[in-house]
């Protein structure tokens, strides 16, 4: 196990390095002066040009740019925004935030996509089969920016219920758009569970489980789910991965500063210490979240071991 | 906390709220609250907040409200007055002497100074500075010593010369309450160019150690920094101790930086958003707005403009008988009602309408829809090929620039085609490096509120935004004269003669002038736009 989790560390310095280089590479690269609209309506001066190309290493050539960047890196520092904010505290403020929305999410999505799958795997063809299904079809053929909006537009400005947007980001009032942002993925689990403990039911292993005589919740609860579960959770795991990436829509449409947001507009405004900054720190939560679900996969099924 | 709970508060009494708007029986309030804080939109400031160094608008809504000029411009009609000047004084538009108000202090209690303004334009001009708004400083006499020229422009090798001295010799301190400006060359129109944020002055405490300034930000206006959460709010209290007369008439303003328009717009209709200015595209289409917003819709004409530049180094648009004819082919009265739905008006000039000595009609037959003339003009012309119109869309562009490109082609029965480019930086850099392929999109914005402000920065020979290369000697030279006139008005009657040599060469059509839509919650009582397109934080009362 030990030696398993070190080679996979190990792993991922090679995919680090290069994504992050990758991801240096293309942010400079995006067309359009990088300093365009940093001067409102006009153009920006030459000796601010100037400067901020020095302070970028912008004239260097690119392997020379991405060295001193790493160099930085390496040593904790993700440099500086061109508005002279630090850009690990811009990460440290907005981070926790999609944190906060995507364990919101993650949670809706599992205990709500779970029941619906066990309960309407159990009942083969029944009513409340038909419902999960007919009702998963229609969340997953609306696109995420369609609910995000519709339930924005219905809940907060005709009827009120809810404040139109998040003032401030607890766990409260991230409740609405954390249900916008698990919707889709909501269905997917949903129909992944129900699949997994239709086929499952029927297996040895719960035939002798029934035959034991053991009670009929335990023989779901303990048997029959934690085997169904395995394909769930590396969707749940990858899906916390992608959450913790920022959902641009719906923190747009919610008012939400998380990770996505600050990454859609750092790429807009052509802040490359931003874009990058983020990006490794997302590479390295996804590449831990992935180790984590492939470390789960053996607490959950015993047959498989690392080593 | 009292804030949040404040706005959690508030979508209990919005549906009560919009259905009394809506059955017109709203009462009006009894009096206004002095003591309530307002929230209004921001967008994330893109520089530290130095007002020398801060010109883009996220910025600048933030550095307006803490910091008082010399003169500021009156919300009304755009005409400076003197803010914390007694007076500026001339005799021959070049050397002016400028006597500053006793008894303001600054939020940490130093008081404000004729240094504090010198050595703050000082500040800003420094070359090594690199600030933003240094060109700003470039009339007064010894700029080209603090801030020599980059030779080969800041793409090229070479690295500017280091400046030969580190202050203005142009500014000169007489007493505490006094300094002196002199000016490189007599411009008769600069006391109204010293309105703008980067002329403001700055405290001891900015010198002394600039990074702790750049987090708490130290000015002289009407509003005290509080707090900043990086990428959510700025929080500005009431001063208290405000000399000038425009003490607002609420207490606490938050400037919250919003994600995208839209949820801001969505907040605005809800009543959780006080103020924003430029409602977002989905808000616009189909005036949605008005049935969103009702009486709460603020809106009037703002210093801008809208006009199609020619570039002078491709053929055929350096032919005066095509400018003519393309002109004179284009529906503006049409264009407007249909598209603008009247939101914007047709421009008969190159000067805005508000500004102080426009003229009617400067453009005169030529910026006039007529299609006989256009024709005759077009056959003159001896062209034939195809027209080309470039814009970029991100800004909602593409419905005018086809309704342009259509009325041009109805017009002269020739093929013309729009091609669109989609991001404005892009767009922007393709103008500056002189690489249009056919006439394109251009848009000013008045930096101050003078006549001279639509003419030389744009179609001066050489100057900062003539992006055509446009060249007229007889045009520079009647500039010139105006910019050496003893006063204000001669200097506008020759600005007028200037304005009116245009019309014979259409170095620009100018197409319209806009309106700005903004709109206000239900709490505000009044709330006004100024001409530079932002919330009057002077005007506004809370019910």
């Amino acid at each position: 196990m030990g030696r398993y989790v070190l080679r996979r560390l190990l792993q991922m310095v090679p995919v680090f390095v290069g994504t992050t280089f990758l991801i240096y590479a293309l942010v400079w690269a995006v067309p359009g002066d990088p300093f365009e609209g940093k001067c409102g309506e006009r153009d920006c001066p030459d000796a601010y040009v100037a400067m901020m190309r020095d302070r970028f290493n912008l004239d260097d050539p690119l392997l020379l740019q991405y060295w001193k960047y790493l160099v930085n890196l390496v040593q904790g520092d993700f440099g500086v925004t061109s508005s002279g904010v630090q850009v690990v505290d811009r990460i440290v403020t907005a981070f926790p935030v999609t944190l906060k929305l995507a364990l919101v999410a993650l949670l809706i999505e599992a205990v709500i996509g779970i029941t619906a799958g066990v309960v309407s795997g159990l009942r083969n063809r029944g009513f409340l089969d038909s419902l999960v299904l007919v009702s998963t079809l229609f969340l997953i053929s609306i696109p995420v920016f369609v609910t995000g909006y519709v339930v924005q537009l219905v809940f907060g400005l005709q009827l009120g219920w809810i404040a139109p947007t998040v003032t401030t980001p607890s766990f409260g009032n991230l409740i609405v758009p954390g249900f916008v942002l698990a919707s889709l993925s909501m269905a997917y689990v949903a129909r992944l569970s129900r699949a997994s403990i239709a086929e499952n039911r029927r297996a040895d292993y719960v035939r002798t489980a029934l035959a034991k005589g053991l009670p009929t919740r335990r023989v779901v609860g303990v048997h029959l789910l934690r085997n169904s579960l395995i394909p769930v959770i590396t969707f749940l795991g990858t899906d916390l991965g992608a959450f913790l990436g920022g959902a641009i829509v719906t923190e747009g449409i919610f008012n939400v500063p998380g990770v996505g947001g600050l990454v859609f507009r750092s790429i807009l405004t052509k802040d490359g210490a931003m874009v990058t900054g983020v990006v490794t720190v997302l590479v390295l939560v996804y590449l831990l979240m992935t180790l984590l679900v492939d470390l789960l996969y053996a607490v959950l099924d015993p047959r498989i071991r690392y080593d | 906390m009292s804030r949040a709970r404040l706005v959690r508060a508030v979508p209990a009494v919005v549906a009560a709220a919009l259905v009394a708007t809506a059955c017109g029986t709203a009462d009006a309030p009894i009096g206004s609250n002095t003591e309530a804080g307002i929230t209004i939109f921001n967008t994330e400031p893109e520089n530290p907040l130095v007002p020398g160094n801060t010109t883009e608008v996220g910025g600048s809504r933030v550095l307006d409200p803490l910091f008082t000029g010399l003169v500021e411009y009156r919300a009304e009609d755009a005409q400076p007055v003197n803010a914390m000047a007694e007076s500026i004084d001339t005799t021959d538009s070049k050397v002016f002497t400028v006597k500053v108000k006793q008894g303001w202090q600054f939020h940490d209690g130093s008081p404000v100074t004729a240094k504090s303004f010198v050595d703050a334009w000082n500040w800003t001009a420094y070359g090594p500075n690199a600030t933003q708004g240094a060109s700003f400083f470039s009339q007064i006499e010894g700029f080209d010593a603090v801030h020599p020229d980059d030779p080969d422009g800041a793409d090229g090798p070479q690295e500017a010369p280091a400046p030969t001295a580190e202050t203005l010799s142009g500014l000169e301190v007489v007493d505490d309450h006094t300094f002196t400006i002199t000016l490189s060359e007599p411009f008769a129109v600069f006391p109204v160019t010293i309105g703008y944020e980067v002329f403001a002055p700055l405290p001891e405490a900015f010198f002394k150690d600039r990074k702790a300034f750049e987090e708490t930000p130290i000015g002289n206006g009407p509003f005290k920094y509080v707090s900043r959460a990086v990428g959510t709010d700025i929080k500005l209290t009431r001063y208290d101790d405000y000399k000038g007369n425009d003490k607002p008439k609420f207490k606490d303003l938050t400037l919250k930086v919003y994600q995208s328009r839209e949820s801001a717009y969505a907040d605005l209709v809800s009543n959780n958003l006080d103020f924003m200015e430029e409602l977002p595209p989905n808000a616009l289409a189909g005036r949605q707005y008005e049935t969103d917003l009702g009486e709460r819709v603020v809106q009037r004409e703002t210093l801008n403009n809208q006009t199609i530049a020619f570039p002078f180094y491709l053929k055929p648009y350096d032919n005066v008988d095509l400018r003519r004819a393309i002109s004179m082919s284009i529906n503006r009265e049409e264009i407007t009602q249909r598209i603008f739905e009247g939101s914007r008006k047709p421009a008969d000039g190159w000067v805005h309408p508000l500004m102080k000595g426009y003229q009617a009609g400067q453009c005169g037959e030529y910026c006039t829809f007529n299609p006989d003339k256009a024709k005759a003009a077009f056959a003159k012309s001896g062209y034939t090929g195809e027209i080309v119109l470039l814009s970029n869309t991100d800004g909602g562009h593409q419905e005018w620039a086809e309704a342009v490109v259509n009325s041009i082609k109805n017009t002269l029965g020739v093929e013309a085609r729009f091609v669109p480019s989609t991001s404005f930086g892009e767009f922007r850099q393709k103008v500056n490096g002189h690489e249009m392929t056919g006439m394109y999109r251009a848009g000013w914005i008045a930096d101050y509120p003078s006549i001279e402000n639509w003419l030389t920065p744009l179609f001066r020979t050489g100057a900062s935004s003539n992006d055509g290369l446009y060249s007229n000697p007889a045009f520079d030279a009647k500039l010139a004269e105006a910019d050496k006139a003893p006063s204000e008005e001669a200097a506008i009657k020759l600005y007028l003669e200037a304005e009116r040599m245009l019309a014979d060469d259409l170095p620009s059509i100018p197409l319209w002038t806009q309106n700005t839509i903004a709109g206000k919650s239900d709490r505000l009582k009044v709330a006004k736009l100024d001409p530079f397109r932002t919330l009057d934080l002077n005007s506004v009362e809370v019910a």
